[in-house]
């Protein structure tokens, strides 16, 4: 039985929140960077600097896990390689020789050529960067060759699981159950404390100790079958209704869950209450991988900046509006190019515009207003912020916050575009590199 | 036949991948999975997120888990890398899918009342429209 816990399932995770299954001693750990958002910021930063485009706090986490890694009972999985897996593995090789230690194996998988320009796997584009999810193979490579850290970039989230799966079992690449299983596994592991009572929509009160939230550890077997936990005494809950939330997060086709590596039916999965936070996980099936791999290109998106207005009673909400549409047309008069706005009412309909009729609140004590832009360039965001200060004394009454830092400048963010591509998977996978360090 | 919202018998969680909003809902049992495989279609989501979701939905039935997966296209701005709402990625979607009204047998508004505890703050529960 080996037993595999999550320690990050998303960039802005703390650091602090690995420790629960470093200190329950689990035998290997994985950390996840990469959603797809954080992925493009990364992007971004590779863009600005070569030696950037990677998890900027990867060496920090490293420093968390050494202690247990150098003493030989847990193996880090990390994709925080994100845009540039190299320079993050000679970041980890240096702050574990900085550290003092010497002889442990630091591993580096990667596939995309060194400048992951874009039109290398995908088709030719505006854009600046492009990645592709990898399966679990070179990551199983680097194991074999006794990594004590891998370092990735771009691999699908469950593959980062399947990997020490694949190693310590020996399973087959064409065993496709027992691929699936261990998918199944990494799936429901990968976004960390969404599947041990985090995000649980059901009565999360009784749930949430955020000073104990333990990461859900899976004890595996050889047939790929599992157990789902969590370390003793910790918050949180792993139950049937918690696991099950995020056994079918964001896979689209349940009966077709498309990973490099496998594709998984998880209808015919059997989830198990054992009670005492423990979650059988069974019966998972599997077919064929897809003979394509897919890809993402990354492309400017223009840039955009933000103002929140908040008005009191009484027309909380009409305030809000009227201010808009005032910025809005000094924008227009001014010649401020903007190519969308975004409006949203907290309180009356923030999120949700044309879900809220019949419950809305007539006229809320407080409507905080967000408007929001695109523009073609930084300078043109910055312009059209700099509107948010006409407002201040010269608009309806009951605006919060004036003279305080909140209606001052915000600084303009560039966004990225992201268009999905296929390659076939030979043509990346001869690409393939995989290198262990020994500090 | 009771009229409630969904938030009252099931549970949800959504995530994102590109432009497309991935929204479950998970009923408590199995009367109240296939009578929401009845009642909660694709049509009807699709409706529902009108506002928010400018592409057509999908409807996958995990009977496994007693789960309906909607895959809801075009339903995150152009995605969370670039879009402006404040929800970039749809996180929220789930629990917006709760808001729907359905009718559904009296017998299953008991059951729920049982498995799905509210919050002891919460508000008390909304007059049922017989229907």
């Amino acid at each position: 039985m080996l037993r595999v816990g999550v320690g990050q399932g998303a960039f802005a995770e703390s650091s602090e929140l690995m420790l629960s299954g470093l200190e329950a001693g689990v035998d290997y750990l994985v950390c996840d960077s990469l959603a797809e958002t954080t992925s493009a910021f990364f992007a971004l930063d590779r863009r600005r600097d070569e030696a950037a485009g990677f998890a900027p706090d990867l060496a920090g986490r490293v420093g968390v896990a050494l202690p247990w890694v150098v003493n030989g009972t847990t193996r880090l999985i990390t994709n925080a390689g994100g845009h540039n897996p190299l320079a993050a593995h000679q970041a980890v090789v240096h702050a574990v020789r900085d550290a003092g230690h010497r002889g442990v194996g630091i591993g580096l998988v990667m596939a995309e050529p060194a400048q992951n320009a874009p039109g290398t796997y995908g088709p030719p584009s505006e854009g600046f960067a492009e990645q592709v999810y990898l399966g679990a193979a070179g990551i199983v490579r680097a194991l074999d060759e006794g990594a004590d850290i891998v370092v990735t970039g771009r691999v699908a989230d469950a593959a980062l699981f399947l990997a020490p799966l694949v190693h310590e079992f020996g399973w087959g690449w064409d065993d496709w159950d027992r691929l699936a299983a261990g998918t199944v596994v990494g799936h429901v592991l990968e976004c960390s404390a969404q599947a041990s009572g985090g995000n649980y929509s059901g009565d999360w009160w009784n749930t949430v100790d955020l000073a104990r939230i333990g990461l859900p550890i899976a004890e595996v077997a050889a047939d790929g079958s599992a157990v789902l936990t969590k370390p003793a005494g910790s918050g949180g809950r792993v139950s049937f209704d918690t696991v099950r939330e995020q056994f079918l997060y964001e896979v689209h086709d349940p009966a077709a869950y498309l990973t490099p590596d496998v594709v998984v039916d998880l209808t015919t999965v059997t989830l198990t209450d054992l009670g005492d936070d423990r979650v059988r996980v069974s019966g998972a099936t599997g077919s064929a991988r897809p003979k394509q791999l897919r890809g993402l290109t990354f492309s400017p998106g223009g840039w955009s900046s933000e103002a929140l207005l908040t008005y009191c009673w009484p027309d909380a909400s009409a305030k809000g509006r009227h201010v808009v549409a005032g910025l809005q047309k000094q924008a227009a008069d001014r010649g401020l190019a903007v190519s969308e706005w975004q409006v949203e009412q907290f309180g009356v309909e923030g999120f949700w515009p044309g879900l809220g009729e019949g419950d809305v609140c007539a006229d809320p004590r407080e409507v905080t207003t967000r408007l929001a832009w695109r523009t073609s360039d930084a300078v043109t965001a910055t312009a059209v912020q700099r509107l948010v200060g006409l407002v201040a004394l010269s608009g309806p009454p009951g605006l919060q916050g004036i003279g305080r830092r909140r209606l001052g400048p915000n600084p303009p963010a560039e966004l990225v575009d992201i268009a999905p591509f296929f390659v076939d998977r030979d043509v990346v996978e001869r690409d393939l590199q995989v290198l262990v360090v020994r500090t | 036949m009771t009229r409630v919202q969904l938030g009252e018998l099931c549970g949800a969680r959504s995530g994102d991948k590109l432009d497309i909003s991935d929204v479950t809902l998970f009923a408590p049992d199995q009367p109240t999975y296939k009578t929401l495989c009845d009642r909660v279609t694709a049509a009807v989501v699709a409706e529902h997120f009108a506002g928010i979701a400018s592409g057509p939905v999908e409807r996958y039935l995990v009977p496994n888990v007693w789960a309906l997966k909607f895959v809801l296209h075009g339903a995150l701005g152009g995605g969370a890398s670039t879009c402006l709402r404040s929800d970039s990625q749809g996180k929220t979607h789930g629990l917006a899918l709760l808001r729907l009204w359905v009718d559904v047998p009296d017998h299953l508004v008991g059951v729920a009342s049982r498995l799905r505890p509210r919050h002891p703050d919460a508000a008390p529960r909304k007059a049922h429209h017989a229907s």
